[in-house]
């Protein structure tokens, strides 16, 4: 991100702060929007987040990390989730987690160096009629085999 | 209002949706148009139909035309042949319900036979982003019964009388809490709906939600208005889009029909309702670990007493009710408590969602009334296992539940004979198993679960369900020693007595159950060293089939770790020193010869 982008952002993240000012229990929300808008939690919006609402940084970064849907690190353009959930599991998505790290060389919770993908493994996605699933932003695949992840990966080039 | 002679419907839950459902109803759109029948036939996008297996789905009234499996390509036939000349397409049904000399509407197939759709009752039939439709179907009218005629001791009254239970876990009395609540004396009172559906197969609540989101917007305010709340939150997982786009819409078009906010249809009640999303945290679905996380706080339980009910939300006294529990609450005010309790069992009454996943052959989400035997599900309804498997076990209750053995599939779920099977009801989720799944194996992934979701507040749930994964972990790498099982039930039995909540509670559930079922593999697993479903890789080998080899050398050029070695028209050899377990050679062999053990 450049300087500029960013500066940006955290202009756009007073509007946030602004609409939820007032809310009981507003934290979430605003770090649901930060990060949709950052892509991850920067420490700088973290700082300013803190200054208006006034929750110390240190709970901000402990809410921050409790969660595994917020992150500190910036995220690839399209975060792929490999659901290991139960009906996943008994249907082996272990091998389709296998050949996406293959395939993008990149271990669960890592992006690849060009920015594009992050690798997660998710919880249930609760299409559990498909399994095995993944999810690539919103796009949900299902019934897959190992061998038709290269195929879908190339839909995102 | 516009009629219309016939009706498609196009299934845009998620499961349909990702089979590219949406494609399919322009395509329907577009050659409706094209054959001018824009004033006859009208394509309407519903929620989830159940049978998720034969995704996409499309369903014709008034026929009742069950048509699975279709593709974008498909609609420009069945268009023509069944909305202009009056001709089922009978290559693109429901392979069931095509018979020689007729055809069969949903209603008869084995699938949909057996079940009673209460919680279910519009998924499939309504377009969840339209109130009117919701409304036709007697929607919001369960509503004004109560704000009109009734009073809130009666609400609470009716909903006791009718038998409901909390169809989230525990299955608590839906109506003693509502009573709890309501005698908590504050001016500010809160309804809270937990949609932070965290337990692994199961997806009932998501159906709901994207398929009928007003039944629980309508069920909320009934409860604001038994408990004297005018505020509710619905807690909904983030994973959830398409649900949370479909509340955000349901909730606008409710406020702009005068039925949430001010005033609600002319009475003084005034009620309104917001959606917070969850952040992908297993433990808020414990009911104070979610209000922590509403607060925006880490989402850690606290000890009871107080219960929510006397001291919740921001420290004010709140119900906590899941998404199917209210789906479950505007019927029984339209049919009276008496039919809600004439459905189930002695202590268990009306319906419970199931969401089948796993090792069955018709996965999807069914809804059968409580009392219906476990086997029915399965076989009958599910269809058993896929190829010719043969069934081991059924898994309820997810991490915080147990498996149901063969030889105990005739027992009629209830909440009472799931707990002592050792399993539980939990939200729903049944996952098979069939002979090729370990049981040791299906224990520790779920320890692996906990722990990483265990929020690390108490030390027995912190620590103790480590101890109990390593010893589990060492059990599948073949390090398994005698002590082991001992070890790990003495662990459970202090775990489940000292946790501070739930999920630690029962953490030990898939280890106990597991063990009283399936002793026999942790034995194998200990004592022979062999995993006796093919799963644990440690314990395998791989070896060639001598009679089967044709001794083409195929697995010989494609082992990585070059560890077989053979001549052409020969029988190979594997060496097990070096195998790495990989299992090319295995998928590679043109003749199945080679197998692990």
């Amino acid at each position: 991100m450049s300087d500029i982008a960013f500066k940006e952002k955290m202009e756009k993240l007073e509007h946030i702060l602004e609409e939820h000012k007032n809310k009981q229990g507003a934290l979430m929300p605003i770090l649901h929007e930060t990060q949709e808008l950052f892509g991850y939690l920067p420490e700088e919006a973290q700082k300013r987040i803190s200054e208006v609402t006034l929750v110390p940084t240190a709970e901000i970064y402990g809410v921050a990390t409790f969660y595994s849907r917020f992150t500190l690190k910036p995220r690839g353009k399209y975060t792929i989730g490999v659901c290991l959930g139960t009906a996943c599991y008994v249907k082996d998505a272990q091998s389709i987690m296998d050949r996406l790290k293959d395939e993008l060389k990149i271990k669960p919770g890592d992006s690849t160096d060009d920015g594009k993908f992050t690798l997660e493994a998710t919880r249930c996605l609760g299409c559990c009629g498909l399994a095995p699933v993944i999810m690539i932003n919103e796009d949900v695949y299902g019934k897959l085999a190992a061998d038709d992840i290269p195929g879908i990966l190339k839909k995102y080039e | 209002m516009e009629m219309y002679r016939s009706h498609v419907m196009i299934c845009r839950g998620t499961g349909c949706t990702s089979a590219n459902s949406e494609q399919i109803a322009k395509n329907f759109e577009e050659e409706i148009k094209k054959h001018g029948l824009e004033k006859e036939v009208v394509v309407e996008r519903t929620g989830c139909f159940g049978l998720c297996a034969l995704g996409p789905i499309v369903i014709i009234y008034p026929e009742a035309s069950f048509y699975s499996l279709v593709k974008p390509e498909d609609v420009e036939e069945i268009v023509k042949e069944h909305l202009v000349k009056g001709r089922v397409v009978k290559r693109l049904l429901y392979a069931e319900s095509v018979e020689e000399d007729r055809i069969k509407s949903i209603n008869e197939v084995d699938f949909y036979k057996k079940q009673v759709r209460v919680a279910l009752r519009n998924c499939g039939i309504i377009n969840p982003e339209n109130i009117d439709e919701y409304i036709a179907f007697d929607g919001y009218k369960a509503l004004a019964k109560v704000l009109t005629e009734m009073t809130p001791v009666q609400v609470i009254d009716t909903v006791k009388k009718s038998g409901l239970r909390g169809r989230g876990g525990a299955g608590f009395p839906t109506g003693m809490k509502w009573e709890f609540a309501s005698k908590s004396h504050n001016e500010q009172k809160y309804v809270l709906c937990n949609a932070d559906e965290g337990d692994p197969g199961a997806f009932m609540d998501r159906s709901v939600l994207e398929g009928d989101p007003h039944s629980v917007i309508e069920a909320m305010t009934i409860a604001g208005y038994a408990i004297g709340a005018n505020q509710g939150y619905i807690y909904v997982r983030a994973e959830y889009p398409i649900a949370v786009k479909r509340l955000a819409i349901a909730i606008s078009q409710a406020r702009e029909y005068g039925l949430l906010g001010k005033g609600i249809m002319g009475t003084n009640f005034n009620f309104d309702l917001e959606v917070r999303l969850g952040a992908g945290a297993f433990v808020c679905g414990e009911e104070t670990a979610l209000i922590a996380s509403i607060e925006g706080q880490r989402g850690m339980p606290r000890p009871r007493p107080p219960f929510p009910a006397v001291k919740g939300l921001f420290g004010k006294p709140t119900i906590l009710n899941n998404v199917e529990t209210y789906a479950n609450i505007c019927p029984i005010f339209l049919n009276g408590p008496e039919w809600f309790a004439s459905m189930g069992t002695e202590k268990s009454k009306g319906t419970k969602v199931f969401a089948l996943g796993g090792k069955i052959n018709n996965t999807g989400l069914v809804e059968i009334p409580m009392g219906t035997t476990m086997r029915e599900v399965i076989y009958e309804i599910g269809g058993g296992c896929p190829n010719g498997k043969k069934y081991k076990a059924a898994q309820t209750g997810g991490p915080s539940g147990g498996c149901i053995p063969a030889s105990h599939l005739d027992v009629a779920i209830d909440y009472e004979n799931l707990i002592a099977l050792g399993s539980m009801m939990g939200s729903g989720g049944l996952i098979v198993m069939d002979e090729d799944n370990c049981m040791v194996d299906i224990a520790r992934y779920f320890l692996d679960f906990t722990v990483d979701e265990s929020c690390g507040k108490c030390t027995p749930c912190r620590e103790g369900t480590k101890r109990m994964l390593e010893i589990l972990e060492r059990i599948t790498e073949g390090k398994g020693e005698e002590s082991d099982i001992e070890k790990l039930e003495t662990l459970a039995k202090n775990i489940k007595n000292s946790a501070l909540c739930g999920l630690g509670q029962t953490a030990p559930n898939p280890i106990l159950s597991t063990l009283k079922y399936f002793r026999d593999e942790y034995e194998a697993h200990i004592r022979d060293k062999k995993c006796p479903a093919g799963v644990c890789q440690a314990l395998l080998s791989y070896t060639v089939i001598d009679e089967k080899c044709k001794g083409c050398g195929i697995c010989a050029k494609q082992c990585p770790v070059s560890c077989i070695s053979g001549q052409p028209k020969t029988v190979y050899k594997i060496n097990s020193d070096k195998c790495i377990k990989c299992g090319v050679c295995m998928t590679k062999c043109p003749f199945k010869a080679i197998e692990k053990k």
